[in-house]
Formats: C-alpha cells, structure tokens, sequence
C-alpha cells in the first residue's frame, strides 16, 4: 500500500514560490516554477460541515515551498489527514492506475491568523484578510507571489476572506525520509453552508496556454448540484463528470477507517470531476449543492464575482436558449399552418 | 511722489520680464501611474521632450513590481539581469508592495520608450507600457 501512496501522487498544487524576491528577469529560483503534478483534493460534506482533504506533496529540491490554499470558511480543526483516503478514492474510480501510475504603504490591514499547526515538514497558518492583507502576509514570510496573484486572491477574498497558507519545508521532508511525490494528506474540517472546491487557485502563476490538471472527489449525502456542470467528456470549462454513482459499502467502510475519517456516513453519493483545461480557461471554482439543487453564482465565481460569465450567460448559450424557446413557437405555427391549410376551401374549379 | 513710483514700477516689471526670458524653463511636469492587478494603468503616457517629468508610482499590489524605462538593448539586458533591486538609477525604480515610489527623468528627444516590470512572469503578464515623448 506504501508502494500504492508514493506512485499514485496525490499532490497539491496551489502554487508557489520561495526564496527571496529577485528584481530583473530570468530569476526563478529553483524552486519557482513548483513542479506540482496532478492535484489530487477530497471534498465530503455531510451535516453542514465540509471535510477538505487533500496532500502536499515533497516535489524534491530544498528550501521551502508554499502554497495559498481558498477555503470557503473558517475550519474548526486542522490535522493530519488519513494515510489512504486519497488513494482509496482513486482506486474505486480508476483502478487501472495502478499500472498507469506516474508520478511607503498604499495601505492595508494585516492578515488575521487564526490557526497556525505543524504537520510534519508542513506549517500550516490559516489566515483572514483581503487579497491586499493575505498577499502581504505571504510576501512578507518569503512566499514570491506571481503576477497574477492580486487578482487571484482578491477573487476569493471578495467571497470568502478565509486562506490556508502552507509552507513545505522540504530540507524538513528530506531529514523525514520523504521521497519526491510523497504527499502529506492535511484534513480540514470547515463548518460551511457554501461548500466549494477552489479550482482558479490551480491556475496561478500559468501563463494561459498551460494545462491544469486535478482530480476532485465530492462524497454527499445526495445527488450533488454541480456549477459548472462538468460534462461527460470535456468540454469548454474543462471539466468531465469522470464518475457518479452511490458510493458502495465497501467504499464508505474502508474511508471509515481512516484516521480522522469517523464521520463518513452510511449512505452517500460519490462523484468525480476531473479538471483540465487551460489556464485561461480555469477562471471558476466548482460550487457544490450537497442537496441535489442549484448551486450559487458566488460560489462558482461566475460574474459579477469573477471575470468569466456563466455557463448559461454566454452568448453561445444564449443562442441556444433562444433557439430552444422558438423550437415550440415553430412547432405551434406550423401545426397551425397544417390545420388552416386542412380547413380551407377548395380551390375555384377544383 | 507718485511720479517717482510709476517708472520705478515700470522697471522692476520689465526687470523681472527680463529675468524670466532668460531663465525660461518648462514647467516640471507630473504623471501619475498606477500599479494594479500587475498592469499598468495608462499603458500610454506622452510627455514633450525636454521637460524634468516626475512619474509618481504607486503600487496598489501585495507584490513588489518594477518600473524601469528605456529602449530595446536597455531591456534585453534586464530580461536577464540579477538586480535584486533598484533604484541608483532615475530609470530604475522598484515599488515595494502597497507603496510608491517617484522618479524625475528629462528625455532629450522625441520618440517613443518602453516601460516594463522586468520581475520573473510579469512582462508576459502584460506590465508593459509606452511613453511618446513629443
């Protein structure tokens, strides 16, 4: 099963940055450009409370690295997540991994911290604060914020001021004996009503052209509302509905057993979305309603709370919707064309 | 009395006519620059050539950004230089984040130059603007 955790990388990837700040160009310290891999996150939500799983892992070199992650609310409690909850997940969803496996101050608060814990070679702070506040707090502890991160974090903060910041400290890994792609899951327990997956986070520090790649677990106690709605292969948001069926007994016992994974019910929905798309594409979050209905603009991002219009605010959708509301209004004028054309007289002669 | 003080009067105002026509200098100008979302905001500034121009940068950001002026081999040599920072320099001016910064440039001919955060990522991002110097 070891052999199963460190081949099948569950990663994160919220990028990011380290070492000192470097002014000119062509300065990206080894540990700029983050080889995060495939990005790999849980989401259960079961009585009102969202379990946020997902893994950090050590992606070689030294120094530290840090990651921002968007949370939907303050979390309650942050620990060290199970060892196979991850890898359990994947296994029921895609089993053929197992061979294909690889590898002078404008002005601004400070940011609030809340919690601050230590899981193994990862320190972890979650802080409160707009996108100005959270920003400096991440420069200000050595975190090198790309270009587009003003933007990106004030996205979420606009929405939910609320961020974990995780600093890998990967001589720390190294002396632990973790190997490249070992991951250190991290479980967040965050009482919510707004329960979200942060999907543009994955998207920073990417120019457009670059593909962003992860798999998203959701376990409900229902059939969830997706926004976007992923379909089922992948469409313009870069989304697939990879799978979606009751989760088996099986499934939910040995998620179970997992440390810190008692509050698996005994009934549940699992769905799989598998993100990607280009960067530029990647603008949303994937809103989640656990009770089968529609989830909220807010949550997904759309405009007026991101740049990017709805899926059914497109110009392209709305010629479909227009197209489908005149489908009966054709249907209805030529019946009506038919039964004039039955009813009329005869004509002269005939 | 009276007759005493208006050529007297007539002479201090040519005086000073005279003073000023010989010390004639263009008014200092002043541009202000804002640094938000990583871009520029104007993109495009003009300014006439032979006039000190004060550009005042103020950095709305959580990062730090960089503005740094001047023509193609100027910024081919920042593209890969190892400045960690700047500011010996009235062409070279970092901006810490949340802050501003000012610098006084006089561009002796007409033309146009190239203003760009030279930071890893941040030119391809789009912090590039142009400055017409008329």
């Amino acid at each position: 099963m070891r052999r199963l955790i460190s081949l099948v990388a569950a990663t994160t990837a919220l990028l990011v940055f380290a070492g000192p700040t470097l002014g000119c160009a062509g300065l990206i310290g080894p540990n700029g450009a983050v080889n995060l891999l495939r990005t790999t996150t849980f989401a259960g939500y079961h009585d009102g409370v969202e379990h946020y799983v997902t893994s950090f892992a050590f992606a070689g070199g030294e120094g530290e690295f840090g990651s921002l992650v968007p949370l939907p609310d303050v979390p309650t409690k942050v620990e060290r997540g199970g060892d196979w909850t991850l890898q359990r997940l994947n296994i029921e969803t895609e089993p053929q991994l197992f061979l294909a496996a690889d590898a002078a101050r404008v002005g601004a608060a400070e940011a609030q911290v809340l919690l601050e814990v230590r899981i193994d070679a990862l320190d972890i702070t979650i802080l409160r604060g707009g996108g100005a506040e959270v920003g400096a707090w991440a420069t200000e502890h050595g975190f090198r914020l790309p270009p587009d991160a003003p933007e990106v974090l004030d996205f979420y903060a606009n929405r939910s001021p609320i961020f974990l910041a995780a600093v890998f400290d990967a001589d720390a890994a190294a002396e632990r004996g973790q190997a490249v792609g070992d991951g250190t899951p991290v479980h967040l327990t965050i009482p919510t009503d707004d329960p979200w997956v942060p999907l543009r986070i994955l998207a920073l520090g990417k120019t457009e052209a670059d593909i962003v790649e992860a798999d998203v677990y959701l376990l409900t106690d229902h059939r969830p509302g997706l926004l976007p709605a992923p379909g089922s292969a992948f469409g313009p948001n870069g989304l697939e509905l990879a799978h979606s069926g009751k989760a088996n007994d099986l499934l939910l016992d040995d998620l179970r057993s997992d440390a810190g994974m008692e509050w698996i019910p005994d009934s549940a929905w699992l769905t799989k979305v598998r993100v990607n798309g280009s960067a530029a594409d990647i603008t949303f979050d994937l809103a989640i309603d656990p009770e089968g209905g529609a989830p909220s603009l807010a949550d997904a991002g759309f405009l007026p709370y991101g740049p990017t219009p709805a899926p059914w605010a497109t110009p392209r959708a709305w010629a479909l919707l227009a197209f489908a509301l005149a489908l009966p209004l054709l249907a209805a004028w030529f019946a009506a064309s038919v039964i004039r054309g039955r009813e009329s007289p005869p004509l002269a002669g005939a | 009395m009276i007759s005493h003080r208006i050529p007297a009067a007539i002479a201090l105002l040519l005086g000073a006519a005279v003073v000023a026509g010989c010390g004639a200098s263009p008014a200092p100008q002043r541009v202000e620059i804002l640094i938000h979302y990583s871009h520029f905001s104007p993109a495009e500034v003009t300014v006439p050539h032979g006039v000190p121009v004060t550009f005042v940068l103020v950095n709305e950001d959580a990062i730090a950004h960089e503005w740094l002026i001047g023509d193609a081999a100027f910024h081919e040599r920042h593209r890969t230089g190892t400045e960690p920072a700047h500011g010996e320099r009235p062409d070279e001016v970092s901006v810490s984040a949340l802050s501003s910064a000012q610098t006084t440039l006089t561009f002796d001919e007409p033309g146009d130059v190239v203003f760009i955060c030279h930071f890893p990522g941040h030119e391809a991002y789009g912090m590039v603007g142009v400055l017409h110097v008329t």
